[in-house]
């Protein structure tokens, strides 16, 4: 592959990743939610593989296939199964409005860009010129960590949180080793897992999902 | 000043005044044709012109200056846009004026124009249509400023000429993530700008959610035919400017005959494609709520801002 085809395909992969974090602040729908964040999985993948591609690296490749089963099927099947057992379909009132939210998501990518401008001064190229990126959806992830109520929606949050952390690593260190990947991702799915099971107990308990009701001490 | 480049402009000016009737025609059409109705028509528009001209242009009592003069501010702003921006060939005699900066703010122009003629009534559903517009456009023109300025940052300077040759000296740049995120958050301004759904319903003159048309409402006869004239003619160049500035091919860059024969045909191909792309788009929405535009706008001002933030560090 040449160095402008890989250039152009890697600023759209990232220019992807960076949309669909935001269009999650802004849609309502959770299962409109969980289809953004296949796509995110997806363009994850695609950024291993083309990171794969560039260091001609097979381990590289496995971890682009570890990333697209777990972050496109497994997780999103599993929210998607919550969210069937659940029934409600929208996060009904975010603390932020959506208004609000896109503005600050705007003022987010802009802090993202600007502390990481000594990290990109260390190496320019055009893989570390483009880690604000992922930076900007770590930001993004706890802007929704922080601001939704809706059990499914913090668990979206720290999803997000935790692609924007692995879009970051493969584009500072240009592909991240199998073991340290393999680790990262467990933890991911045992604690998904654990959110799961603590969100059907809280609808059992409280008939919702609402973090809110998670205030009060009760025996 | 060339004769040639006097004959582009003039061709480029008589198509948009020519051709922005039709397009709103064709428009209707496809929506009708969707929608299951027979419609009136590509060519009704023109005809319902031809009959709003016979008629006597009624003033009501008490309106002065500004109510009189607001069509034709609307109407002379939209067509010096229709003859500097470059939608037929980008080697006009006009090219120093096409600036992005001030074509937007001869967009601006027209709807203060039409917002002041509101307000000169007195009337409830003026001053409600204008209260409402110059919110729309307060929100929408950041966003078609920071558009504007993605594109421009590219090639280094504003002036709309350049980003198209700019464009079509380098077509990979269409597929930069800069690019694309200008062009949806252009798309949301043009569709708020040129009032078409979900923002403002054209089609109807429900006092609750007319945003234009109850600016509009009192006028009659040749002013009202040159108003109808000129919001078509807005419509066209915003749809002008969204192809030529993201889709430039096909636009002339000589003013020889023959490359500004073709140049036209194209250019109104390409703006009747998008228009029927638009409006079934159309069928399939509903007008949002009035409270809900501003986080079309927001969104929509996201979205510039990314692309232009994106055009410094993924470039």
């Amino acid at each position: 592959m040449s160095d402008v085809v890989f250039v152009q395909m890697l600023d759209l992969v990232c220019g992807g990743l960076l949309l669909s974090g935001v269009l999650m602040l802004w849609r309502r729908e959770l299962a409109a939610i969980v289809r953004l964040l296949i796509v995110q999985g997806v363009l994850l993948a695609a950024l291993a593989v083309l990171l794969g591609v560039r260091e001609q690296s097979v381990e590289l490749y496995l971890v682009a296939a570890g990333v697209l089963v777990l972050k496109a099927v497994v997780l999103p099947g599993v929210l998607h199964r919550v969210l069937r057992d659940s029934g409600d379909a929208r996060e009904a009132e975010p603390l932020v409005n959506v208004t609000s939210s896109l503005l600050a998501a705007a003022l987010l990518t802009l802090v993202a860009y600007a502390v990481s401008r000594p990290l990109v001064a260390l190496a320019p190229s055009a893989t570390t010129r483009a880690l604000p990126v992922g930076l900007a959806v770590v930001f993004l992830g706890f802007f929704v960590l922080v601001t939704r109520r809706h059990a499914l929606s913090q668990v979206v949050g720290f999803l997000l949180l935790d692609n924007g952390i692995a879009a970051t690593a493969f584009l500072a260190t240009s592909g991240v080793p199998l073991v340290v990947e393999l680790g990262g991702s467990l933890d991911l799915l045992l604690l998904v897992l654990v959110l799961q099971v603590l969100a059907a107990r809280m609808r059992l308990t409280f008939g919702r999902t609402d973090m809110d009701e998670l205030r009060e001490l009760r025996d | 000043m060339t004769a040639a480049g006097v004959v582009g402009v003039l061709v480029q000016v008589a198509l948009v005044v020519g051709g922005a009737p039709l397009l709103v025609g064709l428009m209707r059409q496809v929506r009708a044709v969707l929608e299951g109705r027979a419609g009136a028509g590509i060519g009704q528009p023109w005809r319902d012109l031809r009959k709003l001209m016979k008629k006597e242009a009624i003033r009501p009592e008490g309106t002065s200056w500004v109510f009189t003069s607001g069509p034709l501010v609307l109407f002379a702003s939209t067509l010096v846009i229709a003859a500097v921006a470059p939608f037929v060939s980008t080697a006009s005699p006009l090219d120093g004026v096409a600036d992005l900066f001030a074509v937007v703010s001869l967009l601006l122009l027209g709807t203060v124009a039409l917002t002041l003629a509101g307000l000169d009534t007195g009337t409830a559903f003026g001053g409600m249509g204008a209260s409402r517009e110059v919110t729309i456009a307060a929100l929408a023109e950041p966003t078609i400023l920071l558009a504007g300025f993605a594109l421009s940052a590219r090639v280094g300077s504003s002036n709309l000429a350049d980003i198209v040759a700019g464009t079509l000296a380098t077509p990979a740049q269409v597929l930069s993530p800069a690019t694309l995120l200008a062009a949806v958050a252009f798309a949301v301004v043009v569709i708020a700008e040129a009032g078409r759904l979900p923002v403002d319903n054209p089609a109807t003159h429900l006092e609750l959610t007319m945003i234009h048309e109850a600016m509009i409402l009192e006028y009659a006869g040749r002013d009202l035919a040159v108003v109808e004239l000129a919001s078509a003619m807005r419509l066209a160049v915003l749809l002008g400017l969204s192809v030529n500035l993201f889709v430039p091919w096909g636009v002339a860059t000589s003013s020889a005959p023959l490359a500004l024969l073709g140049a036209t045909a194209v250019f109104a191909l390409k703006v009747g494609l998008l228009g029927a792309v638009l409006a079934a788009f159309e069928v399939f929405i509903a007008k949002w709520r009035l409270f809900r535009v501003p986080e079309l706008l927001a969104g929509s001002f996201l979205f510039g801002l990314l692309a232009v933030s994106a055009s410094f560090f993924l470039a």
